[in-house]
């Protein structure tokens, strides 16, 4: 595989920030009560994670070792800073909507997670691109979190998609089945319950991809690699 | 500026020359890297925050006329209530008033009121006839639950409309409660404490326009 095919799968699946790296859990539980949160909440971090990825990369001559945690602290925070500066002066409506979320991704340890393991290693190119496949990846994760659990607490999907990502959305919205479903689908219960279950079903789809190469490896290993993975 | 430009600069440049050298022997070099990138930091914040914070004013004070438009309505007024404002002082609370003015005669009012929701404040925008109807309600800022206490945004749910008409004595004094507590208002499936929350902060304002009736409607000359 080439080495973007690599970061891309890497980034939306192999490797995916919440079911694999199991990082970013806390907006992952908090604003997937909706599809739409989550959509919105994924392209904004994915936004911050691209251009911060890329600034790191550019300056990563500058940064000593010793102090690079606080410098890429200092990088995204400003950075996201200037986005919620920016979207709130020339993006109002989206901000009034997102606002709530783009603080939060400040402390998103999926940002600082990438700089310190990819962007600073890697050329702005393949940063850019990494920064992309994660955090597609996180979008996929909140979006389909969002969706299981608005359908099964709501019995709608992408409502109010309209006043999130403009009129043209407004077709995504739909009703599953007439009521309310599961009430505790929506609260933070719910969050818990779905990540639980989808954590599961990507780790057994990852068992059974491996299995012939786990059997293989435990021949040499002294501990089941089945356990590390 | 050069040493030779100043006499007492030789003394300077050496004092400083010495910090130099001193936070080197402590590590300086990541000092500066972080200082350098601190002050860098800082610049490109002020600048964006230079840019941007006349179109965010300008955008608030949009959202705030768009807000009145929908507790307000335009038949009952030949002002701008936006920038016509009173600020009064209650019982030694300050409020500030919105004033809705036809020929000069105050028609209407509105303001804000706060009431603790399921989570946090939620911030009520009260439009009020002369004589204590409710014109509408709106939801300025809320942090209920999405998708459960959200409903009553006005873009979610058409649950916040059903106020305008009501007043103190509409339904009686002891009915301004949800259907749970023996009241005409809809709960919503699954969240009680957010609607409650809405009905008894549009009743405590209907009860300080009441109480305050003259000096909310005190015609003051702009």
């Amino acid at each position: 595989m080439s080495p973007s095919r690599d970061i891309l799968v890497d980034g939306v699946w192999r490797n995916n920030v919440v079911f694999s790296q199991m990082l970013s859990l806390c907006p992952a539980l908090a604003v997937t009560s909706a599809a739409t949160q989550g959509l919105g909440m994924g392209m904004a971090t994915m936004a911050v994670l691209i251009a911060s990825n890329m600034l790191v990369s550019l300056l990563r001559g500058l940064i000593t070792d010793e102090v690079r945690i606080p410098a890429f602290v200092l990088i995204i925070a400003t950075l996201v800073t200037i986005v919620d500066l920016a979207m709130n002066a020339w993006l109002h409506e989206l901000h009034k909507v997102l606002g709530l979320f783009i603080p939060l991704i400040v402390v998103n340890c999926l940002i600082l997670g990438r700089a310190e393991s990819f962007a600073c290693k890697n050329s702005v190119a393949l940063s850019a691109l990494d920064g992309l496949a994660m955090g597609a990846g996180f979008t996929f994760a909140l979006t389909l979190m969002g969706a299981l659990r608005e359908i099964g607490g709501s019995g709608t999907l992408f409502s109010g998609a309209s006043t999130l990502l403009g009129p043209a959305m407004g077709a995504l919205e739909m009703r599953v089945y007439p009521g309310a479903g599961a009430l505790v689908m929506i609260l933070p219960a719910g969050g818990f319950i779905v990540l639980g279950l989808m954590i599961a079903a990507k780790r057994a789809m990852d068992a059974r991809q491996a299995s012939p190469r786990v059997q293989e490896a435990s021949c040499h290993s002294p501990k089941p690699v089945a356990a590390a993975s | 500026m050069s040493a030779t430009d100043r006499p007492r600069a030789p003394a300077t440049a050496s004092l400083s020359a010495r910090l130099i050298a001193l936070l080197a022997l402590a590590g300086g070099k990541h000092a500066l890297v972080l200082g350098g990138f601190s002050l860098a930091a800082t610049g490109l914040l002020a600048v964006a925050y230079g840019l941007t914070r006349e179109p965010i004013e300008q955008s608030a004070r949009e959202d705030l006329r768009r807000s009145l438009e929908q507790v307000i309505p335009a038949s009952i007024h030949d002002n701008n209530p936006a920038a016509d404002t009173v600020q009064l002082q209650l019982d030694g609370t300050p409020l500030l008033v919105y004033q809705a003015r036809q020929a000069g005669h105050v028609t209407g009012v509105a303001f804000e009121t706060s009431r603790k929701g399921y989570s946090g404040e939620i911030r009520l925008l009260l439009g009020i006839d002369e004589r204590g109807k409710l014109l509408g309600v709106r939801v300025l800022k809320h942090t209920e639950t999405p998708g459960l206490g959200d409903k009553i945004e006005v873009t979610r749910s058409d649950w916040i409309t059903r106020f305008t008409g009501k007043s103190l004595g509409d339904p009686p004094d002891a009915q301004w409660a949800v259907k749970k507590d023996g009241g005409p208002f809809d709960q919503f499936a699954g969240a009680t404490i957010t609607p409650r929350a809405v009905v008894n902060g549009v009743r405590d304002g209907l009860r300080l326009f009441a109480a305050h009736r003259k000096t909310f409607l005190e015609e003051v000359s702009p």
